[in-house]
């Protein structure tokens, strides 16, 4: 009998956008983030309360909010629209005993993630973002669909100075290369 | 005795804010001259003596500096740093001095003293207004070729650099409570007002310091301290607050929709040796809830003949020059004025040093204090009399004074000749932001009237009498916008003006001495060298509008925007018609304010951030195996993969026979797909395709085709069946926005009623196309959990299991004719399940291959790629795929569209196969096809080839095109008029390759 391992193919490995990626300058550190877990959940307002359950948290009603518990942060991104975001289990499977109506695809893949941080972390995504990222408009986890130059991001503010910026995987080198150079310039 | 001082023989020791000790080296036209920190290029040609800066853009006059600020119209130069470094056009009223700088005049030749095309001067009669319109008419080819290009040369600014720019350009998106444009004694108070308030307050300035009009205000006391200094002790105590960002150098030049405005701050251009990590300029786009305008006032010269010789200025911009630089811009200076202010700028030179020659006021009896205290200093003031001409050359030397109702001249002889003929207010950003002027007819002057954003105008700028209304208006604007955008209640106090001059007096138009005389030039506009006669002559040969006034002379039309002649020549249209100023109107201003460079606009969006460049999971592997790309939009995708020695005919020939006799992989990452879940997702699909899609079993697939409204064909694709409530739709690499935008405008709008959301996941799924009669064989060992055979998994259908371990959405399709399976992975595992396929494959002969192999193989079998056998305009029949509409169905979008009578009758463009009678040509793709290649020209055109390219695997070369009536013309002879010869086609089917399909199962 032959060997089952030599017929059994070896599992293919995940080989990330820009993986480990990290840069630091006066004021603003820039890294990109782990895999993680991603749905886009699309539900009317009576499956809610259901999803919110079945995913351990109180899915955002209001716009530009965000909900975390755990590892897991759903982000509101239209009126039936939200990001869930899982740095450990997969929101996916959880979705998919919650009978009501909805539907849940998962993006894992779909996007890359970067951390800005530091005292220039604002200034630096507003080179190319136009939003109004006080704390007082902006405050910590909000969150919000809109553009970095000329890619589409979801902005996501983590802490008083950081941010988790995330966009598609083939502009991440776009993005990635947009924020570098904006770094340069935040400290004005 | 040496030292910058003596260089600089027009600096006056003790005179000005500048410091002496800090001097600095430049050259203008190749002299070497020095200037000191703190300089304006201008200030410092005027320290050494140097007046004239240019030649006027038309007659190529003599031109010297006009102003001290954004207005000059005169003092144009090309500043050097390095070989690719090289600016034109710039001011050298604005340009900061430092060590180094290298300036140079333009518009002259061989010489800015001796200039050969200053013979237009003489020949002025010639270049009258409308001069282009009228002579350039004839023969219109002349226009492009011979006239245009002399006339650019000839008449023309600087020249553009010829080197791409080295320096770099940032930009950055703000918001604030409240944007105070102009950091003059108004803009100021406004921003202390609002800052005190606690709200984000924002202000800018075009200049080095801010203080606007206190630059060389002397008489000004606030709050008990000089203006200047009460100023940079405001700017001092608002830069330690959190919430107030200065910016100076920096200028607001564009409002727009909502309170939006651009503004660009100079970061480097004053620097010797700028930081390289400093980007030249910044872009700042600021949205503001409430908009300060304290924009000022620009002083307006005299208008008489010859009003142009170097050495003539504004009366403020000598008094600037005087009391910020320390420098003189004459040691015989004569006044000539019809208001106040001017007699300000006599009084401060002559208690300078300086010798007044006289001040000639066309005013009957002037007085007031700034009268008495120039009288009372000794200077002659000449009431009632006019300037009518000066004398001079490359410097004014004198200028010439008759009494205004005509009488005996007089000669004076001057080496500066200031002029102030009132101020006008800078509606400039006002006007942009779509508010409405009104005229205020005592103080003849355009003053802020219906406003059409949240902005309130506030100093000079809005009218403002003086200094206290100014400070005053200033404050409470400040403090209102503050309070209405829910700031605290300012805990500043008002200022308190202690002192101010008094600046009554104006005129507008043409004074006695611009005389009606064919030869009299009396200018309004220096920058375009547009005189009082050409306004007069516009209105006399039938201009009424001021807007084909403008046009006709090109009044204003310069690159300062007739900053310092609009007001002059309005007035002279208007008595020329006859009409009040209200009447004949203002032009509207638009952006920039003042020239903003390409680069600020362009900002980070150059080299790899000019636009997004997308790659698949799968580009590395690609690029290690010497794959060329091609840019399809966005995306670079592999296009053929040359082995050595190989061209692109050699490697596609390869690629296109491999894949059908062993088998091919492709990246097929880049197509668009779509998910399409919930329990409405049938229906939504019956609405969006023709096709139709409720009996498709779970596990099946259907090339579907997507229709506008109008009938026409936009998009195609494979959709597979995951389960009764889930599709997997793809759509083409570049349809993917658009038909995910167009699927979710029409759920939206049109079917809100339906349970169904769309998802993206073109990029959460990478795609390799397997194909080929080996491509089961290549797949099969690396797959779990999936039945490959053709019983279980025919062609046409989609499972999901498993490859490589991990996760996939197996497709078998074909997109060549042949055996195909597509394999979807999650894209972080693309390039590992390409690089496992790749091994298997290379036991069984395969190839991988790009986009053009891709497109010969999908010709070969007459399946059509939307957007090049279609172009918007091709409805499913036209292209043969009537088969693909639901019979049944009575309705899905275009569906009526498709029904219109031109769409169903004859002589539709139809999509057809050609062959060559020669074999060996290959056509080209969008030549076009005749029935009677003899007809006389122009032909009639029956269609054109949409695709064309050489088939290895047929032998001989293949097409496809668009042919009125194509279907019933079957066997019928057309031809291809190309430049070298005719063409001969045989019109066929478009299938030319396993006409019977046998090959997808083999």
């Amino acid at each position: 009998m032959a060997n089952p391992a030599q017929n059994m193919p070896a599992t293919a490995d995940r080989r990330f956008a820009l993986a480990g990626r990290e840069w630091q300058a006066d004021g603003v550190r820039i890294a990109v983030l782990p895999p993680a877990e991603r749905i886009s959940l699309r539900a009317p307002a009576e499956s809610v309360a259901a999803l919110s359950s079945a995913l351990g948290l109180d899915l955002p009603a209001r716009p530009k909010t965000s909900a975390s518990s755990g590892g897991r942060t759903a982000l509101w991104l239209g009126p039936d629209e939200w990001l869930v975001i899982d740095q450990t289990g997969d929101p996916l499977v959880d979705c998919a005993s919650v009978s009501e109506l909805h539907s849940a695809v998962g993006i894992s893949h779909r996007n890359v993630a970067f951390t800005v941080s530091g005292a220039g972390a604002a200034a630096t995504i507003n080179a190319g973002c136009p939003q109004d990222l006080s704390l007082a408009a902006f405050p910590v986890g909000g969150c919000s669909r809109t553009i970095l130059g000329k890619a589409e991001i979801v902005l996501l503010r983590t802490a008083p100075d950081a941010f988790r910026v995330e966009c598609w995987r083939s502009f991440s080198d776009y993005v990635h290369d947009l924020l570098l150079e904006a770094a340069n310039d935040a400290q004005a | 005795m040496s030292g910058p001082m003596t260089q600089q023989p027009f600096r006056i020791p003790g005179a000005g804010r500048l410091t002496p000790a800090r001097s600095l080296r430049f050259t203008f036209d190749g002299a070497h001259y020095s200037g000191v920190s703190g300089d304006t290029l201008a200030s410092a040609l005027l320290a050494n003596g140097v007046h004239l800066t240019g030649r006027s853009f038309k007659y190529h006059r003599p031109r010297g500096i006009l102003a001290a600020g954004a207005e000059e119209p005169n003092a144009l130069v090309s500043v050097e740093r390095d070989s690719a470094r090289r600016t034109p056009n710039v001011r050298a009223t604005v340009q900061e001095l430092y060590d180094g700088l290298s300036a140079n005049s333009q518009n002259r030749w061989p010489s800015l003293a001796f200039d050969v095309g200053a013979m237009n001067d003489l020949a002025g009669a010639m270049f009258s207004a409308g001069f282009y319109y009228k002579t350039f008419m004839w023969p219109k080819a002349a226009w492009a070729k011979l006239y245009e290009p002399r006339i650019r040369a000839a008449a023309g600014l600087g020249v553009a650099p010829d080197q791409p720019d080295p320096d770099h350009y940032a930009s950055r998106f703000a918001h604030c409570e409240v944007l105070v444009i102009g950091g003059g004694a108004a803009g100021i108070a406004a921003a202390l007002a609002a800052a005190e308030g606690g709200v984000r307050v924002i202000l800018c300035d075009e200049r080095a310091e801010f203080g606007g009009a206190l630059h060389y205000e002397q008489g000004a006391r606030i709050e008990g301290q000089a203006g200047w200094d009460w100023a940079q002790t405001a700017i001092a105590k608002l830069a330690a607050m959190d919430n107030v960002r200065l910016l100076p150098r920096t200028t607001a030049f564009g409002y727009y929709a909502q309170n939006i405005l651009g503004l660009v701050e100079r970061v480097t251009d004053h620097m010797d040796a700028p930081d390289r990590h400093l980007p030249r300029e910044r872009l700042w786009q600021v949205r503001a809830k409430r908009v300060v305008l304290a924009t000022g006032a620009i002083e307006r010269h005299m208008v008489f003949a010859d009003n142009d010789r170097p050495g003539v200025m504004l009366a403020s911009a000598a008094r600037t020059y005087l009391n910020h630089y320390g420098v003189a811009v004459g040691k015989q200076v004569g006044i000539y004025t019809v208001n106040d202010s001017a007699y300000y700028t006599a009084i401060d030179l002559k208690k300078a040093g300086v010798e007044i020659a006289a001040i000639i006021d066309l005013r009957d009896a002037p007085s007031g204090p700034a009268v008495e205290e120039a009288r009372a200093l000794g200077i002659e003031i000449n009431p009632g009399r006019a300037v009518v001409g000066t004398g001079g050359r490359l410097r004014v030397s004198s200028m010439i004074v008759e009494p205004k109702n005509g009488g005996s001249r007089r000669t004076i002889t001057v080496d500066a000749l200031l002029t102030s003929s009132g101020w006008t207010p800078s509606v400039h950003l006002f006007s942009q932001s779509r508010g409405k002027v009104a005229f205020d007819e005592g103080r003849q002057i355009f003053v802020p009237g219906v406003y059409a954003q949240d902005c309130v105008s506030v100093g000079a700028c809005n009218g403002a009498e003086g200094l206290e209304e100014t400070v005053a208006q200033g404050f409470e604007a400040g403090e209102r916008a503050a309070t209405a955008a829910g700031g605290s209640t300012s805990r500043a106090q008002a200022m308190k003006v202690d002192a101010a001059e008094a600046w009554a007096g104006g005129m507008l138009g043409s004074g006695p001495g611009a005389g009606a005389g064919k030869t009299v030039k009396a200018f309004i506009d220096f920058q375009n060298d547009v005189t009082a006669k050409d306004i007069r002559q516009a209105v006399h040969e039938g201009m009424h509008s001021i807007e084909h006034v403008k046009r006709f002379t090109t009044n204003g039309m310069a690159t300062d925007q007739g900053k310092t002649s609009n007001m002059h020549g309005l007035a002279i249209a208007a008595e020329t018609l006859g009409k009040p100023i209200p009447q004949v109107g203002l032009t509207t201003f638009r952006p920039p304010y003042t020239p903003v460079t390409f680069g600020s606009i362009v900002g980070h969006s150059r080299g790899k951030l000019f636009d997004p460049t997308r790659k698949t999971p799968m580009h590395g592997w690609a690029e290690a195996h010497g794959a060329v790309f091609e840019d399809v939009g966005q995306w670079k995708r592999a296009w053929y993969f040359p082995m050595a020695g190989e061209d692109m005919h050699a490697a596609v020939n390869r690629e296109c026979v491999t894949v059908r006799q062993a088998a091919g992989l492709f990246d097929a990452s880049t197509l668009g797909k779509i998910e399409v879940v919930g329990p409405d997702a049938a229906k939504f699909m019956e609405l969006l395709y023709t096709n139709p899609w409720e009996k498709l079993e779970p596990g099946r697939c259907r090339y579907g085709i997507m229709l506008r409204e109008d009938g026409f064909i936009y998009d195609d694709g494979v959709v597979g069946r995951l389960a009764h409530d889930r599709f997997h739709v793809t759509t083409t690499t570049g349809g993917a926005a658009r038909v995910m935008n167009h699927m979710e405008d029409y759920l939206q709008t049109e079917f809100p009623h339906l349970k169904v959301w769309l998802t993206s996941v073109s990029e959460q799924w990478a795609v390799v196309a397997v194909q080929g009669p080996k491509s089961r064989d290549i797949i099969e060992p690396l797959v779990e959990g999936i039945d490959l055979s053709d019983e279980a998994m025919p062609h046409m259908s989609v499972r999901e299991g498993k490859i490589c371990g991990v996760p996939t959405r197996l497709f078998r399709m074909s997109f060549t004719g042949d055996r195909g399976f597509e394999v979807n992975v999650p894209a972080d595992y693309g390039q590992a399940v390409w690089e496992a396929l790749w091994a298997e494959g290379q036991k069984h002969g395969a190839c991988a291959y790009g986009t053009e192999a891709m497109h010969v193989l999908r010709a070969e079998k007459g399946y059509i790629i939307v957007g090049q056998d279609t172009d918007g305009t091709v409805t499913p029949a036209d292209a043969g795929l009537e088969w693909a509409i639901g019979k049944k169905k009575t309705d899905f979008v275009g569906i009526r569209g498709m029904a219109r009578p031109d769409l169903v009758g004859a002589g539709r463009k139809q999509l057809v196969g050609l062959a060559t009678r020669d074999p060996k040509i290959v056509l080209e793709e969008g030549a076009q096809i005749v029935a009677d290649p003899n007809q006389p020209v122009p032909m009639k055109m029956i269609g054109h080839v949409t695709s064309s390219y050489w088939s290895e695997n047929c032998g001989r070369s293949i097409a496809m095109g668009l042919v009125v009536d194509g279907r019933s013309r079957m066997g019928e002879t057309l031809f291809v008029p190309m430049p070298d010869g005719v063409i001969e086609v045989e019109v066929t089917g478009a299938v030319f390759y396993d006409p019977k399909g046998d090959r997808l199962n083999g």
